[in-house]
């Protein structure tokens, strides 16, 4: 075992390497742009260099004279298509705002203009040469611009279920012995995997083959199928591999019909690579966020009162929201809360999931502020946590299924060396250097969606496992192969995994973590369904129950095979006696609690995700707590950390080696959120300036030189069959509360807004 | 990008005849059709974002063969310019010597590109002023002249506080160009007529009405050397930025003293990440010639540094800064050991 690779504890599977590893490393592996197509036409986009207004004129004769331009596709002779409602409203699509439907301009970036030609240059060189004559009108860029409007989430967003409150929180707040009041501020942030989104379009007679990155297959085939007005059968989508996605390629941009719409007009397959910049436009992105949070707390440190209230951009289409209070109000024992989530709109394109969409802006203002109570307390941070530790949620009452808040809390602090810390702010340096310590709380809900798998068992052991699930990077292909190679008793090396193709069984969109514990928990049930048919054909008279099936052998380990069953069962003799070469099964798992319509949803494209704070009788989280070391230069001001340690409890750890590395990413993006990450825009112009990754800064290797991840183990019976929780969302959260209170630490002075800049300390 | 004809030199001649061939002489060098290309960095990055257009490349590189030496001479150090920037940071003589143009290479860019990059490339790279690379903003007086200044009231957190004009406040980048300021080197421009000297400060010019004229460079010349004379050991070069690595200067100093029995008998301080080209503070160092070190006299060079400094909207720290910057490099280069 190596860091890499941590000893497995209790309830955790084994650290196998990554089944896609040497494709990946060898570039073996295929990505959307990378499929080869049949005489391609190359696809440039324009966009629009202005927020709001209207296209009075494009001329083209410059871009037309580029040798090899084939077609300039503008608003003028764009292909029809369908709207498709936004994925949040039942829809597909991750705006509704379409582009080449009409002159008018929503956003900065907007696609106003395709060229197509023989060649990618030559369609960029056209590109460069289109000009365009607009009526630009003064748009609004953000919260403070003048034109934007306010209103409450709830009932704008179907999503968006409740404010959630309870008790009496103005008496409460009016009588506490202590109080914080403060606000917090989060900025735009963007994605930026590294596979740019690509898409490419090949059309064979009346099918349509789509290859593009995207962390919901099924998703996009139905929302292109719809705005193309045929049927979805007749749309493939197929992406092995996707380079990154961080929540970006799990709703429906426009581009992707718009592409299938041109390339069946040419008749010609089509490939669309557009540039970083475009990424920050044509897609979605974190929206900036504020908050004022009230807490309200007795001298012993309990809270007695607890309010957030959040407000969050979008577009003037559409009410898109995160809309975190639905965790933030649940974390800690309190009994009177109130909480309020309200949508602002400006001229700006629709944002969308990112990493931990809510729990990232809405766990840095509560975290935040519970370490303003710890100081005003003089109260230990970690101690405060302890004293309103629960095992129910304050607002519905209900239980949480597992949770180990406060052993995440005592194995970080402990392997980050708390108990060394000068509790005093501005005691601790090293040269040029203040020092200072801070921690915070981490937590993401345990989802789950209907997923289908088909599994394929040979009489030697070969197993072939289907399932439309999504490669983002986690490890789902890994995890999925040990899933089946345990169930079937098979080793791992005979396991093949097909994923990324909407010609598989469908599975859920590989967001909300919640991929590993519904692909997993299907492909268990499919492995279980080839295991009873191979112990019916063995023991035709035994009876089916759950403690025959446990017991037959198949499934378990040689170990568990000798300690459980007396009648294990050979694969051979049960090939024999069914008289098959090969037992194939397809079936559909759905999570407890899944709404009546879950499996047509499924099949249409719809995931109807399940847990976290939603379930009738209990409440399911994943948790973890972080510790930061953060340097700040007395000269300079210069901020760094050159230590992150997080301890995280996610029921089962399906495989160590790739749950580690998930996590050690997600501190890193929790530390670059805190101190790097912010998309400028233009107040004036309401159009992003740094949309590139020289200017987007992100870290580099000598930004993170020690980050230590330490897995805790779990076990959960309550959350689906696999006893996974996801915790590909659950590192990068809270890691902005840490450091901001660790610079408070370090320097004395409170951050509220990120990113914290060296021009915001004043030593 | 738009095509272009691409030819490799063979050496110097024939690149200095090819570029002087193309080369119009009322236009700004950085317009001009025929363009060397040296490690690329700079240009080809601008030419992806359409902002550098031009029609022919001529690849410079194969005159590494008589332009690249480091020679460290009893007198002078001369850099050839097509050496590499990784190169001149890991040289001995060059650490040892002139500590301020080896961490001045070293703090700049990422491995790979230090490993392309040349030093005349170097100190010819281009603004990284967000309007300026991105030419769906009409408004830039730099890339057409008399449009306006889209940073002027835009997003200038990285925007210049020293020499900018009304027309023009973006920063000049680079690192190495400070410590060349610094130690008041001397740049040799080789054309098609021969080789001519002039001090490094004057080959930047600030933005004034022409911010499209960036450089005293005449259209079909070539920078070739760059001459320093005497050592400096007790020279700094201190840069603060967002990360820790790969990033370019809030703010930057170039420190160089000459310090006997306590008292500085020459000072050279030269700034960066905060003016519109390569910046000596004389200002600040007729403070401290002849004096005796301490902080107060730190303090007052660089509040001199930055007395005429203009900041705008989201760049307005970076004077505070750079006085901290300067403070902490001139203590830096008065303690330290050589």
């Amino acid at each position: 075992m190596t860091a890499a690779a941590p000893e497995p504890k209790a309830n955790m599977g084994q650290p196998v390497p990554r089944y896609d590893a040497v494709a990946k490393v060898t570039g073996r592996a295929t990505y959307g742009a990378d499929m080869p197509l049949d005489n391609p036409a190359y696809a440039f986009l324009v966009t629009s260099a202005i927020a709001k207004g209207r296209i009075n004129s494009f001329d083209l004769d410059d871009a037309k004279r580029v040798r090899g331009v084939i077609d300039i596709v503008t608003h003028e002779n764009a292909p029809k298509l369908k709207e498709s409602k936004l994925f949040s409203n039942g829809g597909y699509a991750g705006t509704t705002i379409q582009p080449l439907k009409s002159a008018e301009i929503a956003h900065d970036g907007q696609i106003i203009a395709v060229v197509i030609a023989e060649s990618y240059e030559a369609a960029r060189e056209a590109a460069n040469r289109v000009k365009v004559s607009y009526s630009a009108a003064t748009p609004s860029a953000s919260f403070d611009s003048p034109g934007t409007t306010k209103a409450a989430a709830k009932g704008q967003n179907a999503q968006f279920k409740e404010d959630p409150k309870v008790g009496d929180f103005a008496k409460a707040f009016d009588e506490a012995e202590v109080k914080v009041e403060a606000s917090y501020e989060t900025p735009t942030q963007h994605h930026n995997p590294m596979e740019l989104f690509s898409t490419s379009c090949a059309w064979m007679g009346d099918t349509l083959v789509i290859y593009e990155p995207s962390q919901y297959v099924y998703g996009l085939k139905n929302g292109v199928a719809e705005q193309l007005g045929i049927d979805a059968d007749k749309v493939r989508v197929v992406n092995p591999y996707v380079g990154g996605g961080f929540g970006s390629r799990g709703s429906m941009t426009p581009r992707t019909a718009i592409i299938a719409g041109i390339a069946k007009r040419l008749n010609r397959p089509i490939k669309l690579v557009p540039t970083r910049d475009q990424g920050f436009t044509i897609a979605t992105y974190r929206a900036e966020t504020r908050h004022e949070i009230k807490l309200g707390a007795s001298r012993d440190g309990k809270l007695v009162a607890l309010r957030h209230e959040g407000a969050e951009m979008s577009s003037r289409a559409d009410p898109y929201c995160v809309g975190g209070t639905k965790t933030t109000t649940r974390l800690y024992a309190c009994s009177n809360v109130d909480s309020l989530v309200s949508i602002v709109r400006a001229d700006r394109n629709t944002p969308g999931f990112m990493r931990s969409p809510p729990e990232v802006p809405y766990l840095f203002a509560l975290e935040s502020a519970m370490d303003e109570l710890a100081v005003k307390l003089n109260m230990d941070p970690v101690e405060l946590r302890r004293v309103n530790d629960t095992t129910n949620e304050p607002i519905g009452g209900k239980p949480y299924t597992s949770r180990s808040l406060m052993a995440c809390f005592d194995e970080a602090a402990k392997a980050f060396g708390w108990a060394q810390r000068s509790v005093a702010p501005r005691s601790m340096s090293d040269g040029d250097w203040l020092i200072g310590y801070g921690c915070a709380a981490t937590c993401y809900p345990t989802q789950m969606a209907p997923s289908a798998a088909r599994v394929r068992l040979q009489r030697d052991g070969r197993t072939r496992v289907e399932i439309a699930g999504h490669e983002i990077g986690t490890g789902a292909y890994t995890v999925i192969a040990q899933t089946a190679s345990e169930r079937l008793g098979v080793p791992l090396e005979k396991v093949s995994v097909f994923m990324g193709d909407s010609d598989l069984p469908p599975a859920p969109v590989a967001g909300g973590s919640n991929s590993t514990a519904s692909t997993c928990s299907a492909v268990m049930m499919v492995c279980d369904q080839i295991r009873q048919r191979l112990f019916k054909a063995v023991m035709p008279n035994e009876s089916l129950t759950d403690k025959a099936k446990e017991t037959v052998g198949i499934g378990q380990t040689p170990a568990n095979q000798a300690a459980r069953s007396d009648r294990p069962l050979d694969l051979e003799k049960a090939f024999d006696a069914l008289g098959v070469g090969v037992v194939e099964e397809y079936g559909e798992w759905k999570p407890e609690g899944a709404p009546l319509d879950s499996f047509k949803a499924m099949h249409s494209g719809h995931a109807r995700l399940v847990g976290g704070s939603a379930m009738k009788d209990k409440i399911a989280y994943a948790f973890g707590a972080e510790f930061v070391e953060v340097r700040v230069n007395r000269f300079t001001h210069e901020i760094r950390c050159p230590r992150l340690v997080g301890a995280f409890a996610a029921g089962r750890i399906m495989n160590p080696r790739t749950a580690r590395s998930q996590l050690m990413g997600g501190l890193i993006w929790g530390m670059s959120s805190a101190l790097l990450e912010a998309t400028e825009i233009d107040q004036r112009t309401a159009r992003y300036v740094n949309d590139n990754l020289a200017d987007y800064l992100v870290p580099v290797n000598a930004d993170v030189p020690d980050v230590e991840v330490i897995l805790l183990s779990e076990q959960d019976d309550h959350i689906n069959p696999v006893g996974a929780k996801g915790l590909g969302e659950l590192a990068n959260v809270g890691t902005n509360a840490a450091i901001c209170n660790a610079v408070f630490h370090a320097t004395g002075q409170r951050i509220r807004r990120l990113p914290v800049r060296l021009e915001n300390i004043e030593v | 990008m738009r095509p272009f004809s691409f030819q490799r030199a063979t050496d110097p001649d024939m690149a200095l005849q090819a570029l002087s061939a193309a080369a119009a002489a009322n236009d700004p060098l950085t317009q001009a059709t025929a363009q060397p290309l040296a490690g690329g960095t700079t240009l080809i990055d601008l030419m992806k974002l359409d902002v550098m257009r031009p029609a022919a490349i001529l690849d410079i590189n194969p005159l590494a063969l008589s332009w690249s030496a480091i020679e460290p001479g009893a007198e002078t150090l001369r850099l050839g310019a097509l050496a590499k920037m990784s190169d001149v940071a890991a040289h001995d003589e060059i650490q040892r010597n002139y500590p301020v143009i080896a961490n001045s290479l070293k703090l700049a860019a990422s491995a790979q590109l230090r490993n392309m990059a040349t030093l005349g490339g170097n100190v010819m790279q281009r603004t990284r002023c967000s309007y300026f690379r991105d030419v769906s903003y009409e408004n830039c007086n730099k890339r057409n002249p008399g449009s306006g200044c889209a940073a002027m009231d835009g997003v200038n957190r990285m925007h210049a506080v020293l020499g900018t004009s009304d027309q023009c406040i973006a920063t000049y980048p680079g690192d190495f160009a400070q410590a060349l300021i610094a130690l008041d080197a001397t740049v040799e421009v080789t054309g098609k007529s021969g080789t001519r000297s002039m001090p490094f400060a004057e080959l930047h010019k600030a933005p004034g009405n022409t911010p499209e004229i960036e450089t005293t460079l005449q259209p079909g010349e070539l920078i070739s050397a760059f001459l320093i004379s005497g050592r400096w050991p007790r020279s700094v070069y201190l840069k603060a930025r967002d990360r820790q690595s790969y990033e370019f200067a809030l703010s930057s100093a170039a420190v160089a003293l000459d310090v006997q029995d306590g008292t500085i008998r020459d000072a050279r301080v030269a700034l960066g990440g905060v003016a519109t080209v390569p910046w000596r503070a004389r200002e600040a160092e007729a403070q401290l010639k002849g004096q005796k070190f301490d902080d107060g006299l730190a303090q007052r060079a660089a509040d001199a540094a930055f007395a005429d400094a203009r900041g705008r909207r989201h760049n307005s720290f970076k004077i505070a800064l750079g006085k901290r910057v300067v403070v902490r490099a001139l203590q830096q280069a008065v303690t330290m050991e050589i």
